[in-house]
């Protein structure tokens, strides 16, 4: 096996087998278990009340605005790690640090502005 | 007598039938610790309610997990009319497999002969090892997320909709909690990380030589804290099993799942979670399969099979720290568990990385302390005067806000109707009931007369 790849290989192998199992399981799941459906058994279940409207109930997303600013942060977060990584290598240092609170001051400057505006509250 | 243990380029030379046993051994593990680690739960947190616990189903009731899962493989499965089937059918498929994965880079110990193959305790190790774990928890999400969503039912999109609430406030300040570690180990791969955390260097005071403690939890702390906050967070664990809320949502995003195979895939993958987020804890900060200190004086601590069993004990001590929590706390609103991740935990995260940076730097050979210093005073200072002038700004706001609430009480004070409830004035003359002795004597009736 290739040595490099060979590692993510081995990740493979562990999602296959994962995958085995459980279908296995549902599948023997399927052959053990006794199947008597009635009407009343297959209704949704709201608390013993019959069930109100069609499927979902409408609901107010109250934090669509923070997912916005999860895309910014978890990319943000994506860049560190890198800039982590080899901070402490040789010739790096002190550019890489300046640089690092450059960029940092921009994203605070954003997550101050979101604060500013009660985008972090709910109305 | 430091063995510092495998590295990245002791991997990839595994026969395929060796990854296949260990493979195979994560997976028995895993369900053997599910299995046992219900049970503990069960016992632990009764203990701390003073009751029993189970203690029916085998010694000590050790047997009632493996009964449980017995009778939910071979109870009938529903599938209710309206949900949408294909979602319905995958969502516990999709939460379960990732949460598996994610054990193949955790690093169970150094590198021991097995069958005649020198090879490390650990399935596999990549580069990007933490990177991996990451991901394969936001799958497990799109697992809860989906089976709220597949489902139709109220209740459950209600859980779905917690669920994404939770990944969005905590995945970016547990991202955060692990970048200072990067930092001090220079690399993401985990069994580097436990190997930087062999021996910590010495501290020069006085011409004394005080060894300083080797893993992150004491030199990383703060990110340490951090990362035991969404690691609660990120398993739906309590305080923030929001998405299950059984006390408001009936049971979350597994409402429609009836005691079925597939509910017990869920119970599964949030217990293999926790196991998942506290060995990245043991991985990250507590030194990995290292022994702990009086233990590590002895020299073959580190070697052999040994690290195994510290790893395990680390395991339980933190799947403990889970129940402690779960028998101490509230569940939070989301709206606080949200503003928490938001305005506390991530900027928090932030300036920790950034202070974490500046005291690496001082230490790197090559660096101009005098200049790091200097610029670390500028921004300091520029910190500090942003702080006292938002500090100043929101007392004048809470001084107002205080002046106003005063003014209405006096107000109120003088008339209480003003408030628009009727309310009865304050200088209403009391009831005080009837004192008996100042009742007229009772004539005594008897019994017959009339």
């Amino acid at each position: 096996m290739n040595e490099y790849f060979g590692s993510y290989a081995v990740v493979v192998v562990l999602l296959l087998i994962g995958l085995g199992i459980f279908a296995g399981g549902l599948f023997a799941n399927r052959l053990l278990r006794p199947n008597r459906p009635t009407p009343e058994k297959l209704m949704t279940y709201e608390c013993g009340v019959d069930p109100v409207g069609e499927g979902w109930a409408q609901s107010q997303i109250r934090y669509y605005v923070f997912t916005y600013l999860y895309v910014v942060f978890a990319v943000d977060a994506v860049f560190l790690f890198p800039w982590a990584t080899i901070f402490a290598a040789p010739g790096y240092g002190m550019t890489t640090l300046v640089e690092m609170f450059v960029f940092l001051a921009f994203i605070a400057l954003g997550i101050l502005y979101a604060w500013r505006k009660r985008v972090l509250a709910w109305t | 007598m430091n063995n510092p243990g495998p590295t990245l380029s002791d991997f990839g030379h595994d026969p395929l039938w060796i990854s296949i046993i260990k493979a195979v051994a994560i997976f028995v593990f895993l369900m053997l610790g599910v299995l046992f680690g219900v049970w503990t739960e069960r016992k632990l947190i009764s203990r701390m309610q003073h009751r029993y616990g189970p203690n029916r189903a085998g010694k000590f009731g050790l047997l009632q997990s493996v009964a449980d899962g017995l009778k939910m493989g071979l109870k009938e499965d529903l599938m209710p009319r309206t949900v949408d089937k294909v979602i319905y059918f995958l969502a516990p498929v999709v939460i379960a497999v990732p949460a598996f994965l994610a054990f193949s880079v955790i690093p169970f110990g150094p590198m021991v002969w097995m069958f005649g193959h020198k090879t490390p305790l650990q399935l596999t190790d990549l580069p990007v090892a933490v990177l991996l774990v990451l991901a394969t928890a936001s799958i497990g999400v799109y697992g809860i997320v989906l089976a709220g969503w597949g489902s139709r039912s109220p209740y459950a999109i209600l859980g779905g909709l917690r669920s994404s609430a939770q990944v969005v406030s905590y995945e970016i300040a547990m991202g955060l909690s692990f970048v200072a570690v990067f930092l001090k180990a220079g690399t993401l791969s985990t069994s580097e990380i436990v190997a930087k955390q062999a021996g910590g260097g010495t501290w020069d005071i006085f011409g004394m030589h005080i060894p300083t403690p080797s893993w992150y939890v004491f030199s990383l702390i703060p990110s340490f804290l951090i990362y035991a906050v969404t690691m609660l967070g990120e398993t739906n664990r309590v305080p923030f099993d929001l998405p299950e809320g059984e006390g408001e949502l009936v049971g979350g995003f597994h409402t429609e799942y009836s005691s079925s195979l597939k509910f017990a895939m869920f119970m599964l993958a949030e217990y293999v979670n926790v196991f998942t987020v506290s060995a990245m804890a043991i991985t990250l900060f507590l030194g990995g399969w290292r022994a702990p200190w009086p233990i590590s004086l002895w020299d073959g601590a580190n070697t052999g099979w040994w690290p195994m069993l510290w790893f395990f004990a680390k395991l339980a001590l933190a799947f403990a720290f889970f129940v402690w929590v779960r028998a101490s706390l509230p569940r939070v609103r989301y709206d606080q568990l949200m503003a928490f991740g938001w305005k506390v935990l991530i900027p928090l995260n932030l300036g920790w990385i950034l202070l974490a940076a500046t005291l690496q730097a001082l230490r790197l050979p090559e660096s101009n302390r005098n200049g790091i210093l200097a610029f670390g005073a500028v921004v300091v200072i520029a910190g500090l005067g942003i702080w006292l002038r938002f500090d100043t700004v929101n007392q004048r706001r809470r001084e107002a806000r205080a002046a106003e609430v005063e003014e209405e009480f006096e107000q109120l004070r003088e008339e209480p109707a003003a408030g628009g409830f009727p309310v009865p004035p304050l200088d209403l003359p009391h009831y005080h009931g009837v004192v008996p002795s100042a009742r007229a004597p009772k004539e005594e009736v008897t019994s017959g007369s009339n």
